[in-house]
């Protein structure tokens, strides 16, 4: 009887199954156009499965053990009962070779269950606790069904009644695991997570590559949407990507804002993407909620705003656009990316950007940088350093590029510092001076394309009326601004973190350093600077060079924690149960350091807003600054020509 | 019944770098043209329609904004009287002092004398229109109002005690129209022939502090401002009360 009933369950379950993968496809099909290539993006799947898919998981050995022998046991027992139960290929070797795919997925299905048994809190429960349990009944049942095929039992063992029991048991699994891919069960992350890596919107990711800077608007193209306002406004494989989350909280664990009880969980936020462009409501989620958010009240559908409908506004501006979600998927999913569109369309269109957003918007606009300050002060914190500047030069080996931090008196001293780092390993640079703009970093990140492109275009046509080699900044943001989002714009230079550049200069020996004196450090990795642009060893060789032995905090490298500094928290500044620069404080102090190193402005302000008594707070080049020895610096040599500074009017 | 409110826009400039922007208050007369009249109010500007800046109104949510189309250094008063009149005006909106030109804050006076409308100074809130009469609140100095009735078509001039203008947002802005209009130019003589000079900071009287404890300063910095020689003048004729006013203005130095 078995003979007859498995192909018959095996097929019926197969066919729903493509039928449940064609109505998938046109729900994201629903989506924009987007440039990909679909062959070659198929052909490289196995291998951004295998190697970069599986390094994310990797960091994580249990899980990665444990998701290899399901994985491989599950493809393995579906091919071959294909084959053996559902054409009848009673061969002996491959009944042998079922039996033993189905023992390891039940392994696997083990280890699932085990994890299952006390769950942390960032999995999801609901369908995803009956998983386990299905992945073991479809390895149970067709490790029983296939016994006679390898001979090891008689055909007609057990009679009706454990056939009857089989056939539930092969029904439920094929249930879960063909039926349940498609339409919308756990399984369907196998399914739409193996599309998304082939059609993945920065391919450049994978193989070990780095892409993050964010995709430009074209503001020239008129029909096209300003950011995205329903589910369909985004691209058809940025939904696909979206319908790839297995829900691991992965994300949930590393946010910054959801610790902090403000009103944003990626988990949920990748999820309500997923109602969004099914249609439904959030009443399904089986996860943790926004922290202050109850689970049930938001819905919508692909043609329906999402903002105040699937998700409120706060939560989109909780993110610090800190990366951390990013970093940890495994499903390598683009958080940050789908914030951002949606950030773009609440600021270009409904000019919603919160609190202090419009006020920076404008100043930006009005005086390239946020704080409306004068734009003609912009070189006051350095009225003594005699800096030349490039307009009188043209030509330079290094571009010092200030930054916004130039108007803000805590950051003037890390500015200062690293002039007498720059002047003792006698480099030649210059400075833009007052014709450097804001990079537009916060601009972009508020979700205003436009005055991001307007000061990204003005910066560029600045930077090309001069010869540099590269460029260094202070500030973690500019350098990723410049270096990865210029590009879009032809702004293509060398661009290098002040901690990159100090770490040449002392290979060189260019700077002829101390030693630091007194407190343990710990240091602070800036996110702009990590998991941005993967610059975790220079910062430490620097300090490694003055002698310190970096205290390192638990959640440091590219699990650093974010200051909260970043994406314009600040500025539209939702309100948690705590903040973030406390718990990075927390963070700070378990290390039991004295003073910790920062390599960023934002970083810097940030932690210097903990209460004291806190430990200290210095730039990495306020460090080698205060260990440079003086007697080797070279003979006092005064800049004859006077600098002319162009007129700071102010009116 | 809708009311018929036009609100005013001049080019601003950035207080710290001089550069063009939506004027301040005439933003404020904006927000609150639109809280009266959403999707009804007009937005008149008499100006270059090339500049720019006038599409930072538009991104408020505006579908149109009609510009008389002026050379620099024309005289706006007339045109806008001509054209307020016969658009048939009943609310006209206007910021207190325009941040670039001449900025005398003497348009919404001469506007009103010409249209031989009320004025109303510092308008905070329109709290209702009925019936040709508005119950308005006008702002005072130390966030004190006083409630007015205003017969219908008037003039108001806003300040900072009006709402704060919305976001300007980009996608708006470029959508928006601006709709010219040809109107007669007639140069701004008093403008064009007067020489500008940067100005200069007016002097500060000499502040006496006589409060002895903190007590005494918290209230001198917050009560209401005594004025401990001044007088009511009621019913008094336009005559005596204009002498009145020219013989306090000699004493202070005001008029010599």
């Amino acid at each position: 009887m078995l003979n007859t009933l498995l192909p018959i369950l095996l097929f019926a379950a197969l066919g729903l199954a493509v039928l449940g993968a064609l109505r998938r496809v046109n729900m994201w099909r629903r989506g924009r156009a987007s440039k990909v290539d679909l062959i070659g993006g198929l052909l490289a799947m196995p291998k951004r499965y295998m190697v970069d898919l599986h390094h994310v998981v990797a960091r994580d050995k249990y899980i990665a053990n444990t998701h290899v022998a399901t994985a491989l046991g599950f493809v393995l027992s579906a091919l071959l009962a294909i084959l053996v139960h559902g054409f009848g290929l009673h061969n002996r070797l491959l009944g042998y070779a079922l039996l033993l795919a189905s023992v390891l997925m039940f392994v696997g299905a083990t280890f699932v269950y085990l994890r299952r048994r006390n769950p942390p809190s960032r999995l999801s429960k609901g369908p995803w606790m009956r998983l386990p349990k299905s992945l073991m009944a479809f390895s149970v049942s067709f490790f029983l069904v296939t016994l006679p095929v390898a001979g090891i039992l008689p055909a007609d063992f057990g009679g009706w009644l454990l056939a009857a029991l089989l056939s539930v048991g092969v029904l439920w699994g094929v249930s879960e695991m063909f039926f349940g891919m498609t339409w919308g069960g756990p399984m369907k992350h196998a399914f739409a997570g193996a599309l998304h890596l082939a059609w993945h919107r920065r391919a450049e990711r994978f193989g070990g590559g780095r892409s993050t800077g964010l995709k430009p608007l074209d503001l020239t193209d008129k029909t096209a949407p300003l950011g995205v306002e329903k589910p369909k406004d985004f691209t058809w494989n940025q939904l696909l990507g979206f319908d790839a989350c297995v829900q691991c909280g992965k994300c949930e664990a590393a946010c910054p804002a959801f610790a902090a009880g403000q009103p944003l969980n990626p988990k949920k936020l990748i999820q309500d993407m997923v109602v969004g462009l099914a249609g439904g409501t959030d009443a399904k989620f089986a996860g943790s909620p926004y922290p202050g958010k109850a689970i049930g009240e938001h819905g919508g559908n692909p043609h329906q705003p999402i903002v105040n409908g699937l998700v409120d506004a706060q939560t989109l501006w909780s993110c610090t656009t800190c990366r951390a979600c990013v970093e940890e998927c495994p499903m390598m999913i683009e958080h940050v990316d789908a914030i951002v569109d949606m950030r773009r369309h609440l600021t270009l269109e409904k000019g919603a950007t919160p609190n202090k957003g419009a006020e920076v918007l404008e100043n930006l606009i009005a005086t390239d940088n946020p704080g409306g300050f004068a734009p003609g002060g912009r070189m006051n914190w350095a009225a003594d350093l005699n800096l030349p500047l490039l307009s009188d030069k043209k030509t330079t080996d290094v571009l010092f590029w200030v930054g916004d931090g130039a108007f803000d008196m805590r950051n003037q001293r890390t500015l200062r510092a690293f002039v007498k780092v720059l002047k003792a390993a006698q480099v030649d640079f210059a400075v833009l001076g007052l014709e450097e703009r804001d990079s537009g970093d916060v601009a972009r990140r508020l979700g205003d394309e436009a005055t991001f492109q307007l000061l990204a275009s003005r910066n560029i046509q600045t930077l090309a009326k001069y010869s540099f080699k590269r460029i260094v900044t202070c500030d973690p943001h500019s350098f990723h601004v410049l270096k990865n989002e210029y590009g879009a714009f032809d702004g293509h230079y060398l661009v290098q973190h002040h901690s990159t550049y100090m770490a040449e200069l002392i290979d060189e020996g260019a700077l002829n350093l101390g030693q630091h004196k007194g407190n343990s450090v710990t240091y602070h990795d800036p996110c702009y600077l990590g998991r941005y642009n993967g610059e975790y060893e220079a910062p430490r060789q620097v300090l490694r060079a003055l002698g310190i032995e970096v205290k390192e905090m638990q959640r440091s490298g590219f699990r650093s924690r974010c200051c909260g500094g970043g994406g314009g928290a600040p500025i539209t500044d939702i309100p948690g149960k705590q903040r973030i620069p406390d718990m990075r404080m927390e963070d700070i102090r378990e290390t039991g350091a004295e003073l910790v190193a920062v390599g960023c402005p934002q970083c810097t302000a940030m932690l210097e807003g903990v209460v004291e008594p806190r430990p200290l707070i210095k730039d990495i080049a306020e460090l080698v600054a205060d260990a440079l020895l003086e007697d080797a610096a070279p003979a006092k040599t005064p800049i004859k020509r006077p600098i002319q500074h162009e007129s700071a009017e102010v009116h | 019944m809708t009311t018929n409110v036009i609100s005013l826009v001049s080019i601003g400039a950035h207080p710290t770098s001089g550069r063009p922007r939506r004027a301040e208050q005439d933003a404020r007369a904006v927000e609150l043209g639109l809280q009266l009249a959403g999707d009804n109010l007009q937005v008149l500007h008499a100006g270059n329609i090339a500049e720019p800046t006038l599409r930072a109104y538009l991104g408020m949510g505006l579908e149109q904004l009609h510009v008389l189309e002026q050379p620099a250094g024309a005289d706006a008063l007339p045109v806008l009287g001509d054209y307020l009149r016969d658009a048939g005006a009943q609310v006209v909106l206007t910021g207190t002092q325009a941040e670039t030109g001449e900025g005398s804050g003497m348009l919404p006076f001469l506007l009103a004398e010409q249209l031989g409308w009320p004025l109303i100074v510092g308008l905070a809130q329109v709290e209702s229109i009925e019936s040709g009469v508005a119950h308005v609140l006008q702002a005072l100095p130390r966030g004190q109002r006083r409630r007015l009735k205003v017969r219908l078509p008037f003039l108001a001039t806003v300040d900072n005690a009006a709402p704060k203008p919305r976001q300007s947002a980009y996608g708006p802005a470029q959508r928006g129209e601006l709709t010219a209009h040809d109107v007669q130019v007639l140069e701004d003589e008093l403008f064009t022939g007067a020489v500008l000079q940067p100005a200069k900071s007016r002097p500060k009287r000499l502040k006496v502090i006589k409060a002895k404890s903190g007590a005494d300063r918290m209230k001198a910095a917050t009560a209401k401002a005594s004025g401990g020689g001044g007088q009511v003048l009621k019913g008094v004729s336009p005559e005596a009360g204009a002498e009145a006013i020219l013989k306090l203005l000699i004493e202070e130095g005001v008029v010599r």
